[in-house]
C-alpha cells in the first residue's frame, strides 16, 4: 500500500452565527489557508472531496455553490458526500490508494444557524417508525445517557467532569466556540444538561492529503494515515445496546488502532455521555490524552466536526506533540456510524 | 456595509412512502390495536419489526403478536415538548420492550414528572382515538401496574391493509443570502444591477456569489452593470406554471447585461415570442413597488454582433 499522509489542516473560528457570510464566503478563507500551508494551487490538487448537508441551512445543492470557493477551472476531479467531511476524507484516502491521484483536498462545512439543529436532525431518522415522532437529537442522546447511568458506567457528576475538562482544554484553542469555565446549566432533556451538549454553530475545515514523497515535500512532519475504517450499526435504536459501540471498536480494530498504544485521541463525542461510550469501546485509559482541542463539546459545526477531529490529531503530529494518534468521527443518532483513523509521525 | 438581509423560509413537504409487507402488517395492526413483531431465524422477536435481520441481513417475514404492555429499558425526561412530538405536555421519551419482544420501541411516556419514571417500570400502550395505520396510532405509553396482557395470537393477516404513509415534514429557517447577494438584492431595490469583479481574472459576475468560480477567490469590488443587455440564448415556454400569471407561450432567456461576464435569467416581453432571437438588445422593465425587474423588453437598438457575446453563452 502507498503511504498517505495528512499534510495540512485549517479551520474557521466556530461561531453561533455567521449570517453575514454565505456558505462559500465562510469556506473560502479556510481553503486558501490550507493551500497556502503547502504552497499548492487548486490546479496542483489531484482530487477534491467535500462533506456537507443541505438540511442545515435549508439551501438546496449548496455543495455545488460552495465549489465556487475551490476555483474549478480548468476542470477538476471532484466528489461530495452528504456526510461529515471525515467520510469525504475516507473517499479521498481510497482515491489516493488507487494511485489515481497523489494529492487531495478535503473540506467540510456546516452552517447550522439558519435552522433548528435539534429538529433538522430528526429528518435523518427512520421515516416510518421514528421520524413521525420528531425525537430531537438531544432527546436521543439523553436516552443513551440514562442507559449508561443505569448500567453504572457513569453518573451526572462524572458527565459534568467531561464537560469541564473539554472546555478547560478548549481555552488554548482559539477556534473553539465555548471555552473555559462554563456552568453545567439546567436540564435540556434529563439527564443531559446544557453543559453536556455541544454548542450549535457555523464553521468549516479543510485538510490536504498527499502520498509518499509528495507528502514529505509538502510537510516537515507528515501525519501518516496508518489505517482508517468506518462501520455502521442497525438503525433501530431499540435493537442496539446503547451503552456500547461495537461499530467503533470494529472500525478501530480494522484501522489498526489496537496494534500499538496511541498517545492522543480526538473523539467526536458531541455529548459528554458519548465520550464514556467511546473511551470504553476504544479501550482508552488515562495515559491517553483525550480531546486536547476541547472536542465537539467546544465546537461542533455539524458535517465538519468529525473532519476537525482528524485535522486536530494530525496537527499535533505536525507540531511534534504526538507520535501516534487516533481520530474518531461519528454520524447519526447515538453514535450510529463511526469512523476511526490512526495517524503516526516519523520517529524522532 | 448595509445590513445583511434575512427572511423566514419554510421548507415543507408531505413525503408519501410505500410500505413493505412487514411494515404494512405492523402499521395495519396498530390501526386495529394489535402490536406485531417479526421473528428472526435465531428466535428473537423484533418490535418494531423490520424486513431484514439486523445481524444476518436475512429476509424475515414471520409475524408474531406481542403484548401492548411492556418494560421501560431507558428513558429521558422532556420538560419542553417541541412541535410535532407526541404530547404537548412534559413527558418522558422511552424505549419500551413490549412483553414477548426482544427489542425496544421508541415512543413517548405520559407521566406526571421525572420522579414517576424509572428504568424497569411497567407501562402499556395508550391507543390514539383516531387510528390510520401509523406509528402515531400509539398515542403514547402510560404507567401500568397490572399483569402482562396476553396477546391473542394474531397472524398478521388483515383485510384492507395499509400500504403507505404520508409523513409531513416541515423545517423552519431564517434564511440569509450573505454579504454579496444582500448587496445585489439591496441594489435591485434601487433599480440598479450590481455585480462583483474577480481581482484575478477580472470577470464581472451578476448576480455575485462572493466568489469567482474559476479562480476560487473572493470578489469584493462592486461594479454597476446594465441596464441594457443582450439575449445570448433563450427558450420558449409552453406549459403554464401553477400560480403564475403569465400567458404561454413566453420566452425565457439568458441576458448578458452590458459590462457583465455572466448571463443572468429573465423573461422577455414586449415582443411576440417567435420574434425573440440571439443578439436581441433588451432592457429591464420595473413595475411599481417591485424589488426586481418584472421582465426585459427590446430597446429597439440593432442586434448585437455575435462576437460580442459568444464567450457568454
Amino acid at each position: 500500500m502507498r503511504d498517505i499522509a495528512l499534510v495540512a489542516f485549517a479551520q474557521t473560528d466556530h461561531r453561533r452565527t455567521s449570517d453575514e457570510h454565505s456558505e462559500v464566503e465562510m469556506l473560502m478563507p479556510v481553503l486558501h489557508q490550507v493551500l497556502d500551508r503547502t504552497g499548492l494551487k487548486t490546479a496542483d490538487i489531484g482530487f477534491t472531496c467535500s462533506g456537507s448537508s443541505d438540511y442545515l441551512a435549508g439551501r438546496a445543492f449548496s455543495f455545488t455553490l460552495a465549489l465556487d470557493g475551490v476555483g474549478a477551472w480548468p476542470p477538476i476531479s471532484e466528489s461530495h458526500v452528504e456526510m461529515d467531511g471525515a467520510w469525504a476524507l475516507y473517499e479521498a484516502w481510497t482515491k489516493l490508494l488507487t494511485g489515481d491521484a497523489d494529492t487531495a483536498l478535503v473540506y467540510a462545512y456546516g452552517k447550522s444557524s439558519p435552522g433548528s439543529v435539534r429538529d433538522v436532525l430528526t429528518r435523518q431518522l427512520d421515516p416510518y417508525y421514528v421520524a413521525p415522532l420528531w425525537p430531537d437529537s438531544v432527546a436521543l442522546a439523553a436516552l443513551q445517557a440514562q442507559a449508561l447511568i443505569d448500567a453504572g458506567h457513569t453518573d451526572e457528576p462524572a458527565l459534568a467532569g467531561v464537560a469541564a475538562r473539554s472546555r478547560r482544554d478548549a481555552a488554548d484553542n482559539s477556534h473553539a466556540q465555548l471555552r473555559g469555565s462554563i456552568p453545567h446549566g439546567d436540564y435540556l432533556v434529563r439527564p443531559l444538561r446544557t453543559g453536556d451538549c455541544p454548542p450549535i454553530g457555523d464553521g468549516a475545515a479543510a485538510v490536504i492529503l498527499a502520498a509518499g514523497d509528495r507528502a514529505r515535500e509538502l510537510c516537515e512532519r507528515p501525519a501518516w494515515i496508518r489505517g482508517t475504517d468506518h462501520r455502521i450499526e442497525a438503525h433501530g435504536l431499540g435493537v442496539r445496546d446503547l451503552t456500547d459501540s461495537p461499530s467503533t471498536r470494529l472500525a478501530a480494530e480494522k484501522a489498526g488502532a489496537f496494534e500499538r498504544p496511541v498517545d492522543t485521541a480526538e473523539l467526536h463525542a458531541p455529548f459528554t455521555s458519548q465520550e464514556v461510550v467511546l473511551r470504553k469501546a476504544l479501550r482508552l485509559d488515562d495515559s491517553v490524552r483525550v480531546n486536547p482541542s476541547g472536542g465537539a463539546l467546544a465546537a461542533n459545526p455539524i458535517m465538519a466536526a468529525g473532519l476537525i477531529r482528524i485535522g486536530e490529531a494530525a496537527a499535533r503530529i505536525h507540531r511534534g506533540e504526538s507520535d501516534r494518534a487516533l481520530a474518531h468521527a461519528t454520524s447519526g443518532p447515538c453514535l450510529q456510524q463511526n469512523l476511526v483513523a490512526v495517524l503516526e509521525g516519523d520517529p524522532r | 456595509m448595509p445590513e445583511v438581509l434575512k427572511a423566514p423560509l419554510t421548507v415543507e413537504f408531505p413525503f408519501t412512502r410505500s410500505l413493505g409487507p412487514v411494515q404494512s402488517a405492523f402499521l395495519t395492526g396498530l390501526r386495529e390495536r394489535v402490536v406485531l413483531g417479526v421473528r428472526t431465524t435465531d428466535g428473537r422477536t423484533l418490535v418494531p419489526p423490520v424486513e431484514y435481520d439486523p445481524v444476518t441481513a436475512e429476509e424475515i417475514r414471520d409475524l408474531v403478536e406481542v403484548a401492548p404492555t411492556g418494560t421501560v429499558t431507558t428513558w429521558a425526561w422532556n420538560h419542553a415538548p417541541r412541535r410535532g412530538q407526541p404530547l404537548d405536555t412534559p413527558f418522558a421519551w422511552a424505549l419500551v420492550r413490549l412483553d414477548g419482544a426482544d427489542t425496544a420501541l421508541l415512543h413517548a411516556l405520559d407521566a406526571p414528572g421525572p420522579d414517576a419514571v424509572h428504568t424497569g417500570m411497567r407501562v402499556r400502550v395508550r391507543w390514539a382515538e383516531e387510528r390510520t395505520g401509523a406509528i402515531t396510532d400509539i398515542a403514547c405509553f402510560e404507567p401500568y401496574d397490572g399483569s402482562s396482557a396476553e396477546p391473542a395470537g394474531h397472524t398478521g393477516e388483515f383485510e384492507d391493509t395499509v400500504t403507505g404513509i404520508v409523513a409531513p415534514a416541515r423545517l423552519d429557517y431564517t434564511y440569509s443570502p450573505g454579504r454579496a447577494q444582500s448587496a445585489y438584492i439591496n441594489a435591485l431595490s434601487e433599480r440598479r444591477n450590481v455585480g462583483e469583479r474577480c481581482p484575478s481574472c477580472r470577470k464581472v459576475y451578476v448576480p455575485p456569489r462572493g466568489a469567482c468560480p474559476r479562480c476560487g477567490v473572493a470578489t469584493l469590488e462592486q461594479v454597476e452593470v446594465g441596464p441594457g443587455g443582450t439575449v445570448t440564448t433563450f427558450c420558449i415556454v409552453n406549459i403554464k406554471a401553477k400560480n403564475l400569471d403569465i400567458e404561454v407561450p413566453y420566452v425565457y432567456a439568458h441576458i448578458a447585461l452590458d459590462g457583465a461576464d455572466l448571463a443572468l435569467h429573465g423573461r422577455i416581453g414586449g415582443i411576440p415570442y417567435d420574434q425573440v432571437r440571439m443578439g436581441l438588445r433588451v432592457e429591464p422593465v420595473w413595475t411599481e413597488g417591485a424589488r426586481f425587474p418584472d421582465h426585459y423588453r427590446p430597446t429597439g437598438e440593432a442586434d448585437a454582433d455575435y462576437d460580442t457575446y459568444r464567450e457568454l453563452l
